[in-house]
């Protein structure tokens, strides 16, 4: 078993499909009771990651494990502690969530006498104790993505991997479902790994982050952190625009205390700091007699940083 | 070997509760029964023509409208085994269940031997059902009970029947397994049984045809050397295969005249009759058709098997 706090370690893992490189030389960490998002375009290499994790596929080259278990060589032993929701998620649509959920129990090995009580126990962690005994075809697709839910319980997982968690459902359905995923962290301490592209709604519940692009990790960390160093450090960006800039007035800026870094596009100013300093900017613009039409201050967004990146690129 | 059986439960509860399943059991029960009424109908008279082996009758003898139980038999296992078969991976890939069943501690083999297994087992079901029900009617409508020899032959025509409708099985599934349309798994499927079912017979014919044409005036010799090009060609399909095998186990007299030109020659030219084989000289004479159709069935499910297990499984 694994002796450190780490539960998925990826080493130089690397996956070709014939000449192609779908994931490149990946070295990464998630660790126990975290909740990790991995975001980046089609084709990144996400969910190639996920498969490899979970011992579906095989990796070219390098090695991945799960809680000590190494996924190619004890892909069992992996499954038995991970639970998996792909993103079209899939149920049969001609049995009830009960059956469905006894199906997932009984691949488990769950012993008959404690399947009921599990069903039970879990459709009732997703709000779905009243549709026991309907037909999963009636199911909405909020339902649908529950049941997963209830149907990755069932096992018990120590992780839990959701490839892209909350597409196509609404924001109220998507909301809930992220809340149930920080409840799960908090009561349970279960790991999670998510791959999506909302990154708005992964930026709410992930933490810690990697983006990938063509296989390669480009960068990985607390968003605050990313952010520092995408915008050459400072927690808080505030953007003013000025009706003129006297180049004098940038210097002035440099000077205010906290300020990292000041950058300038025509008429807008990014000032880049530690501590949110927007009274002394606006004393310092009223003071040189400047008219100042507006004034934003913005922590660091995900979406920001993930499109810097891919801008760059 | 628990996940295994967990997956065969499940596909013999949907093989059990499906729509599919009663239709293809109805139909199968309506041509059995009516095929038994025919007989019934006209055993006395082709009984009278030979001595023994009445009751196996039953199940060969056909009238002017409808024919045999063994003809119906023949068109109908390979429809049981592709209907049982031909979505048996990719309706679960389409339906995103695939990836989340693999998710499971289980191995990937499992899927697919459980899946094969319950086809297989359901297809026996049907098989076993109709031709038990068939001798209950037959024993109480003609009141002879069938002897051991009988019963053997029933038991064998049942085992043909089961790994006949295996190969046909076996191969939509491997179909399912390459073909990611369950439309197009089907249709493949059926085009093959089509093909070999009616098209390879008129094919063989005319190729007999042309290599050695029979006038009126023809030899003995060349009628044979005719007739064995044709059936040569006619066993690539395993439709004859089986149609020969389950003759000669069923019909111990003609079957044997029937996969053997130089005694269909001199049944044909003499009219006298043979006796009937025994059980033992019976599996003899059938044992290549029977290896061969259990050889196919087997390089089918193991062609599914292999690509499956070699296929790269998508998120989706």
């Amino acid at each position: 078993m694994n002796d450190n706090n780490n539960l998925i370690i990826s080493k130089n893992l690397s996956k070709k499909y014939k000449e192609h490189l779908v994931v490149d030389n990946l070295n990464l960490t998630i660790k126990k009771g975290e909740i990790f998002g991995l975001l980046g375009p089609n084709g990144a290499g996400k969910s190639t990651f996920i498969l490899m994790t979970l011992g579906l596929t095989e990796p070219t080259s390098g090695s991945i494990s799960v809680a000590g278990f190494n996924s190619t060589r004890e892909p069992l032993k992996v499954k038995r502690i991970t639970g998996y929701l792909p993103e079209k998620v899939g149920f049969y649509d001609d049995m009830t969530a009960k059956g469905n959920l006894a199906y997932t129990a009984e691949l488990n090995n769950i012993p008959f006498r404690e399947i009921p009580k599990k069903i039970d126990a879990t459709l009732e962690m997703v709000a779905l104790s009243k549709n026991k005994n309907q037909i999963v075809k009636t199911f909405s697709k909020g339902m649908k993505q529950r049941l997963g839910i209830a149907d990755v319980l069932i096992k018990e997982p120590e992780l839990i991997i959701f490839d892209e968690p909350t597409e196509g459902l609404d924001v109220k359905v998507a909301n809930q479902m992220l809340q149930t995923i920080l409840d799960l962290n908090n009561e349970k301490n279960i790991t999670f790994l998510l791959s999506s592209h909302q990154l708005n709604l992964m930026q709410r519940v992930c933490p810690r982050v990697g983006i990938l692009s063509r296989g390669k990790l480009i960068t990985e960390g607390t968003v605050e952190s990313l952010g520092r160093n995408m915008f050459g450090g400072g927690k808080y960006r505030i953007e003013i625009e000025l009706e003129k800039v006297p180049g004098e007035i940038i210097e002035k800026f440099k000077k205010l205390d906290k300020v990292v870094n000041v950058i300038r596009t025509d008429n807008q100013i990014q000032i880049v700091c530690d501590k949110d300093i927007r009274q002394d900017i606006s004393r310092l613009i009223t003071s040189e007699g400047i008219l100042m039409t507006r004034m934003d201050m913005k922590q660091d967004a995900l979406e920001e940083i993930y499109l810097k990146y891919f801008k760059e690129e | 070997m628990r996940s295994i059986l967990t997956v065969y439960r499940k596909e013999l509860s949907d093989h059990f509760s499906s729509n599919k399943f009663l239709i293809l059991l109805a139909l199968i029960y309506i041509a059995g029964l009516s095929s038994t009424y025919v007989a019934l109908t006209n055993i006395r008279e082709a009984a009278s023509s030979v001595t023994g082996n009445v009751f196996l009758y039953l199940f060969t003898t056909g009238g002017d409208v409808l024919p045999s139980f063994i003809t119906f038999i023949s068109f109908f296992i390979p429809i049981i085994g592709i209907i049982f078969g031909f979505d048996a991976i990719n309706s679960e890939k389409n339906s995103g269940n695939l990836s989340r069943l693999l998710s499971q501690p289980i191995y990937r083999d499992s899927v697919i031997n459980g899946k094969f297994l319950a086809g297989i087992t359901t297809l026996t079901i049907i098989i076993t059902s109709i031709v038990i029900i068939i001798s209950g009617v037959g024993l109480f409508a003609i009141g002879v009970p069938p002897t051991s020899q009988e019963i053997l032959r029933i038991f064998f025509f049942i085992f043909i029947c089961i790994f006949y409708g295996g190969f046909w099985m076996g191969l939509a599934i491997l179909f399912s397994v390459i073909m990611d349309k369950t439309a197009a798994s089907i249709l493949t499927s059926i085009a093959i049984w089509i093909f070999l079912f009616l098209f390879l017979g008129i094919i063989a014919n005319a190729i007999a045809n042309a290599m050695v044409p029979l006038a009126d005036n023809a030899t003995i010799a060349d009628q044979i050397k005719n007739y064995s090009i044709e059936q040569g060609i006619s066993r690539i399909s395993p439709a004859t295969l089986f149609t020969e095998a389950i003759t000669v186990i069923l019909l111990p007299v003609e079957g044997a005249i029937l996969v053997n030109p130089v005694a269909y020659q001199q049944y044909a030219g003499s009219q006298n009759l043979l006796n009937p084989l025994s059980i033992g000289q019976s599996l003899i004479q059938v044992w290549p058709q029977l290896i061969i159709i259990i050889a196919l069935a087997i390089i089918c499910f193991a062609a599914s098997y292999i690509i499956f297990m070699r296929q790269e499984i998508r998120s989706t």
